[in-house]
C-alpha cells in the first residue's frame, strides 16, 4: 500500500554505465593473451607493465568489436575519434594513467528498446582495463589492509564502456535493460559478458524526484552490483532509501554508494568532495581512430539477429509460448543450442522446449553450468525424444537416460541398452504377464469385469512389477481392458 | 690512414671496407680515448667497453667472411641514456631508474645493432631530458671539452661532450625542445633533428611524447645523414612513427644550394650575444656567396614558442613520469602505505627540475585551468605550424642561430630556470611544428673562442634539402677546429 502511494508521488531516474571486457585474443595495446584468472602476472609484457619507453599499439579487432556493439545499439560511428589519458595514481594501473576516450568517443547517439521503451545510448567507447589488487588483512579494502598484491594479467584488456541516457524509470526496467544488453552483446560474440567474473560490470546513477518536478533529484552512484539480480536488488533498495529520505524531508547528498550483496543494502563509499580530477588530455602516443566507411559498412552488414528479432522468430517459427521464448532466448548460446536440437528432431519444437526447460535446466542448475557447456549435444536430446516417441523407452525411463547422458555424454540408445531400459511393447510377453496378474488377483479382476474400472491401475502395477518396469504401460492398460471388459 | 679517434664514421667505414684497419682496433682506440677524457668530461653513465670489443670482434669476423651487415658494420656508437638497452642499465639521467635493467632494446638501438655497430656505452643527460646543460642529471654534470668550466649544453650533453672529445665518432641524442641541436652548437658539432616521427620512439624513455625526436650527433653532415638513414622508417611498435618511405638523403647531398631561397626570421634576427650575432651575419653572407637568396620572413608566433612549450612539455611529462611510483621497477622508498611509499619514492628519486615540471604540468592540465593553459598552448602550437607552413610557401629553408649564446659556465644559470629555458628560444618552435632542423658549426665566437652553431630548418619530411644546405655550408666553411682537450 505504501509502495503504491510512493510510486504515485515520486519518480525514479536511472542512468547506467556498463563496462564490458572484450574477448579478443590479445590485449588492447600489446600482444599478451586475454583470459580469465590464471597464475598471477603470467600474461604480462613490458608494454602492459608500463615499462619506460614502451608505447601502445592499438588492437584493430578491439576497435572492430566496439563498433559492432555501437552499431548493434543503433549508434553513429564517429568519423574521427581520439584516445585520451585519464590520470590518477593507483597501484593496479601500471602507467598511473588509463588510456580511455573522453570527449571524442568512437560510437555516439544510439538506443536500445526494452518492452517498447526506448533507452538512449549516450556513447560507447573503448579503453584499457586495469590490473587487480588483492588487499591482504582487514576488510579486503585498501584502507585497512596490511599489504597489497598486484596481478597485472588483466591490465590492458580491452574494455568497452557503454553509457545510457537517464531514460530508465525503475529498478525493474534497469534489470530488464541489463538483461537485454547482455543478450545483445553475447549474440555479437565479442565478450563473455559474465557479471560474476567481472567481464561485464554495471554502475548506476540513481535519483528520485517528486512527480512533476523538472529538475532531476540528487544523483547517487551505485557500485558493486555483481549479477543482474543484484542490479535489481540494489536499485530497489536505493529507490526505497531515497524515497524514504524525501518523505522525511531529509537532504540527499551526491555520493558513491557500495552495494552489499549479503545485506542487500547500499552504504556510502565517498562523497562528492572527493571527486577526482583526472586531468584528461589527448593521448600523444596514439593517432586518431578514423574507420573507413566500407569497414563500418562491412561490420554493419555482418551483425547477427538481435535478441528481439530472435524472440519474434521463436514465437512464429516454433510456435512457442512467450514464457518459453523468454527463457530460451535469454542467452544467445542457449537459443542456438535449442534451435540445433529442434532442427535435429524435426517434429514439434515444443517437445524439445519442454525437455530443455523442465529437465535439462534442472540438471544444469544442480551443477551450475550453462547449456552449451553440458556434455549433452543437441542431436542427442533429439534422439532421446525420438526414442520416447517410438515407444522404445517410457517418458520416465527417458529421464533416467537423460541424467546418464548429462553425466557421460553418451548417446541415449547406448545408455538405454546398457541399463536394460528397453520398454517391452511385445504384446505376447505382456499378455502372459497380464494373464498371470489376473489369475493371482481374481477378486480385483472381478470388480473390473463388473464395470468398476478403478482398480485397473492396481493390475497395471502388478504387470509392471512382473516385467521389471519395462512393459509399455499404455499397452498393458489396453491388454487388461480388452481381456476384462470386452 | 686517418687518426682513428678523429676520423668521421664515414671515413672509418671506408677504412674497414678497404681492410686497412679492424673494428677491434678502431673500438680499442675509441675506448682508450674515452678512458683518457672521461675523468674530465664525465660523459659516460654506463660504459660498455667489454661488450663493444666483443661486438667489434664479431664485426671483423663477418667482414672477413664477406657477410658485413651494413656499410657501417664495425663502426662503434654510443647512446644518450634515454634509449633503453636490453640488460644494460638505462637511467634517463634519473636516480629513480638507477637500478633499472630494461627487458628490451629501443628500436633506434636495435637498428644500429642490426647494422653491426658496437655499443661503447650509455651517456649522461639532464634527468629525463629536462634541461639545457646536463646540470639536471641525477649523476652530476658533464663538461664541455672546449672549456671544462662550461656546460656541454643539454639535454644530450653527455653525447656531445664525448663526440667533441673524440671518444666516439657519433652518438644518438634526443631533441624535445632543442636537446640535440643546442648541445651540438655548444660543442662545435652537427646535431640533426629529423621530422617528428621519422624514427621510432619505442624504447626512448618518454619526456614529452608529442615532441620527443631522436637525432644523430656527429662531426660531419654526411655522418648525420648516414646515421639518420640507419634508424629512420616505420616501426610496428610505435603507431605515431611515420610510415612514409624515407628518401635517400645522401643522394645529391653535394648538389649545392644555387638558387635556394633561405628565410631569415625577422623576430630572431637580434637578441643573441655579439659574437654569435657576428658569426650569424657572416653565415648569411656565406650562404649568399654559395648561390642562395636570403630573404627576411616574419614568424610572429615563434616568440610564443617557449611559453607554449613550457606548458605542453610539462603537461605530457607529468603524465609520462607518473609510472615511476616504486611499485614495479626502479627505486622504491618504503612507507607505511601505498601513498607514502609512492610519495617518498618520487620525492627522493626525482631531482628539482623534474619536480618543477611535473607540478607545472599537473597544474596546466587541472580542471578549470586546462583551457587557459594546455588548451591555449595547443592553439599557439597550431598557429606556429601554420605560419611556418605559410613561410615555406615562399622560401625553401629558414635560418637562425641555434642558441643565443655560447657555452655558459657550470652553475651560471641553475638559479634561474627561466634564463635557462630561453637558451632554447630558437630551437623550440621547430619541435612544436615537428619539422626537420639541423645545427652545424659556423665558427668560434670572437667573445670567448667557443663554438657557435647555425640552425637550418626545412618543411616537414624535407630532410634532404636541410642536409644539402648544411653540407654545402660545412664544405665551404671547412670548420676543422677541435676541442683543446
Amino acid at each position: 500500500m505504501t509502495d503504491t502511494i510512493a510510486e504515485d508521488m515520486y519518480e525514479t531516474t536511472v542512468g547506467l554505465e556498463i563496462h564490458v571486457e572484450l574477448a579478443t585474443a590479445s590485449k588492447m595495446f600489446c600482444g599478451c593473451a586475454v583470459a580469465f584468472a590464471g597464475e598471477p602476472n603470467t600474461r604480462v609484457c613490458s608494454v602492459c607493465l608500463g615499462h619506460p619507453g614502451t608505447l601502445p599499439v592499438p588492437n584493430e579487432r578491439a576497435v572492430e568489436h566496439t563498433m559492432k556493439i555501437g552499431l548493434a545499439l543503433n549508434c553513429e560511428i564517429a568519423e574521427h575519434s581520439i584516445f585520451h589519458r585519464k590520470n590518477y595514481f593507483y597501484p593496479d594501473m601500471p602507467k598511473n594513467y588509463q588510456i580511455s576516450q573522453y570527449d571524442s568517443p568512437l560510437c555516439v547517439r544510439g538506443f536500445l528498446e526494452i518492452g517498447g521503451h526506448r533507452v538512449g545510448i549516450t556513447r560507447v567507447h573503448l579503453e584499457e582495463d586495469t590490473g587487480k589488487s588483492i588487499h591482504a588483512g582487514g576488510s579486503g579494502r585498501i584502507a585497512d589492509s596490511d599489504y597489497s598484491l598486484e596481478d597485472f594479467n588483466r591490465a590492458g584488456t580491452p574494455l568497452v564502456e557503454i553509457v545510457t541516457e537517464p531514460d530508465i524509470k525503475s529498478a525493474e526496467q534497469a534489470r530488464a535493460f541489463v538483461t537485454e544488453l547482455r543478450a545483445l552483446i553475447e549474440s555479437l560474440e565479442v565478450s563473455d559478458v559474465r557479471m560474476e567474473e567481472g567481464s561485464m560490470r554495471v554502475d548506476a546513477n540513481v535519483s528520485v524526484r517528486r512527480r512533476g518536478e523538472t529538475e532531476h533529484g540528487t544523483k547517487v552512484e551505485v557500485k558493486n552490483m555483481n549479477s543482474i539480480r543484484s542490479v535489481g536488488r540494489a536499485l530497489e533498495y536505493e529507490e526505497r532509501r531515497q524515497r524514504a529520505a524525501l518523505d522525511a524531508n531529509e537532504t540527499l547528498i551526491q555520493e558513491t554508494r557500495h552495494f552489499d550483496e549479503k545485506a542487500g543494502t547500499t552504504s556510502s563509499l565517498r562523497t562528492k568532495e572527493y571527486a577526482f580530477d583526472y586531468r584528461y588530455f589527448p593521448e600523444p602516443d596514439l593517432v586518431p581512430l578514423e574507420p573507413a566507411t566500407d569497414w563500418v559498412d562491412r561490420i554493419r552488414a555482418s551483425l547477427p539477429e538481435t535478441p528481439a528479432q530472435r524472440r519474434a522468430r521463436f514465437s512464429s517459427d516454433h510456435g512457442l509460448p512467450e514464457s518459453d521464448v523468454e527463457v530460451l532466448t535469454a542467452s544467445y548460446k542457449t537459443a542456438g543450442w535449442f534451435e540445433d536440437a529442434a532442427k535435429a528432431y524435426g517434429g514439434d519444437a515444443k517437445k524439445i522446449a519442454n525437455w530443455v526447460l523442465a529437465d535439462l535446466f534442472g540438471l544444469l542448475n544442480e551443477v551450475g553450468i550453462e547449456l552449451q557447456d553440458s556434455k549433452v549435444a543437441p542431436a542427442q536430446l533429439a534422439a532421446l525424444v525420438k526414442l520416447v516417441d517410438g515407444g522404445d523407452i517410457s517418458g520416465k525411463q527417458a529421464k533416467t537416460v537423460l541424467a546418464a547422458m548429462f553425466e557421460t555424454g553418451k548417446d541415449p540408445a547406448a545408455i538405454a541398452d546398457e541399463q536394460g531400459l528397453k520398454q517391452v511393447s511385445d504384446t505376447g510377453e505382456i499378455e502372459a504377464a497380464v494373464d498371470e496378474a489376473i489369475a493371482e488377483n481374481p477378486d480385483v479382476a472381478d470388480k473390473v469385469r463388473r464395470g468398476n474400472l478403478g482398480p485397473i491401475g492396481f493390475l497395471v502395477g502388478q504387470v509392471m512389477k512382473k516385467t521389471k518396469g519395462q512393459a509399455n504401460p499404455g499397452i498393458v492398460n489396453d491388454v487388461l481392458r480388452r481381456k476384462l471388459t470386452s | 690512414m686517418p687518426d682513428l679517434v678523429w676520423a668521421s664514421a664515414t671515413e672509418l667505414a671506408g677504412e674497414l671496407v678497404a681492410g686497412n684497419v679492424t673494428s677491434v682496433e678502431v673500438t680499442q682506440a675509441l675506448i682508450d680515448r674515452s678512458r683518457a677524457v672521461d675523468d674530465s668530461i664525465a660523459a659516460y653513465l654506463t660504459p660498455t667497453f667489454d661488450r663493444a670489443l666483443v661486438e667489434a670482434g664479431a664485426a671483423d669476423e663477418r667482414r672477413a667472411r664477406g657477410d658485413a651487415l651494413s656499410a657501417f658494420d664495425g663502426v662503434p656508437i654510443a647512446y644518450k641514456d634515454v634509449f633503453v638497452t636490453r640488460g644494460v642499465r638505462s637511467t634517463s639521467g634519473s636516480k629513480i631508474l638507477d637500478n633499472y635493467l630494461p627487458p628490451y632494446d629501443a628500436t633506434v638501438v636495435a637498428r644500429c645493432s642490426g647494422a653491426g655497430m658496437p655499443m661503447l656505452g650509455k651517456l649522461n643527460m639532464d634527468e629525463f631530458a629536462m634541461g639545457s646543460s646536463t646540470e639536471n642529471s641525477g649523476y652530476g654534470p658533464s663538461r664541455n671539452p672546449w672549456d671544462l668550466e662550461r656546460v656541454p649544453g643539454g639535454s644530450s650533453g653527455g653525447s656531445t661532450a664525448l663526440v667533441a672529445a673524440g671518444g666516439a665518432p657519433w652518438a644518438w641524442g634526443t631533441d624535445t625542445g632543442g636537446s640535440v641541436r643546442q648541445p651540438a652548437s655548444l660543442c662545435g658539432l652537427v646535431g640533426f633533428k629529423p621530422t617528428y616521427g621519422r624514427t621510432s620512439r619505442s624504447g626512448m624513455i618518454a619526456f614529452a611524447s608529442s615532441l620527443d625526436q631522436a637525432g644523430p650527433i656527429t662531426r660531419s653532415v654526411r655522418d648525420a645523414a648516414a646515421l639518420f638513414l640507419v634508424a629512420a622508417g616505420g616501426d610496428p611498435l610505435d603507431s605515431t612513427c611515420l610510415k612514409e618511405e624515407v628518401p635517400n638523403v645522401l643522394e645529391g647531398i653535394d648538389r649545392g644550394i644555387e638558387g635556394m631561397r633561405i628565410g631569415v626570421v625577422r623576430e630572431f634576427r637580434e637578441g643573441s650575444q655579439p659574437g654569435v650575432q657576428t658569426l650569424f651575419e657572416e653565415s648569411l653572407t656565406r650562404l649568399e656567396k654559395l648561390g642562395a637568396r636570403i630573404e627576411e620572413v616574419s614568424l610572429p608566433s615563434f616568440e610564443h614558442g617557449i611559453s607554449a612549450y613550457y606548458l605542453i612539455a610539462p603537461a605530457e611529462c607529468s603524465s609520462n613520469l607518473a609510472r615511476y611510483d616504486g611499485v614495479r621497477y626502479g627505486a622504491r622508498v618504503d612507507g607505511d602505505d601505498i601513498v607514502q611509499m609512492t610519495s617518498r619514492t618520487r620525492a627522493q628519486g626525482f631531482g628539482p627540475e623534474v619536480k618543477r615540471r611535473v607540478m607545472l604540468g599537473t597544474y596546466a592540465l587541472s580542471a578549470g585551468y586546462y583551457d587557459a593553459y594546455y588548451g591555449k598552448a595547443q592553439k599557439v602550437r597550431t598557429l606556429i605550424s601554420r605560419e611556418l607552413e605559410g613561410v615555406f610557401g615562399s622560401v625553401d629553408l629558414i635560418v637562425t642561430p641555434t642558441s643565443p649564446s655560447t657555452a655558459f659556465k657550470i652553475g651560471e644559470k641553475t638559479q634561474d630556470p627561466l634564463e635557462m629555458y630561453l637558451n632554447d628560444i630558437f630551437t623550440v618552435p621547430l619541435n612544436l611544428s615537428g619539422t626537420p632542423a639541423i645545427s652545424i658549426p659556423c665558427g668560434l665566437s670572437a667573445d670567448d673562442g667557443l663554438p657557435v652553431g647555425l640552425q637550418l630548418a626545412g618543411p616537414s619530411l624535407d630532410e634532404a634539402t636541410v642536409l644539402r644546405a648544411a653540407y654545402a655550408f660545412e664544405q665551404d666553411l671547412g670548420f676543422s677546429e677541435r676541442a683543446p682537450l
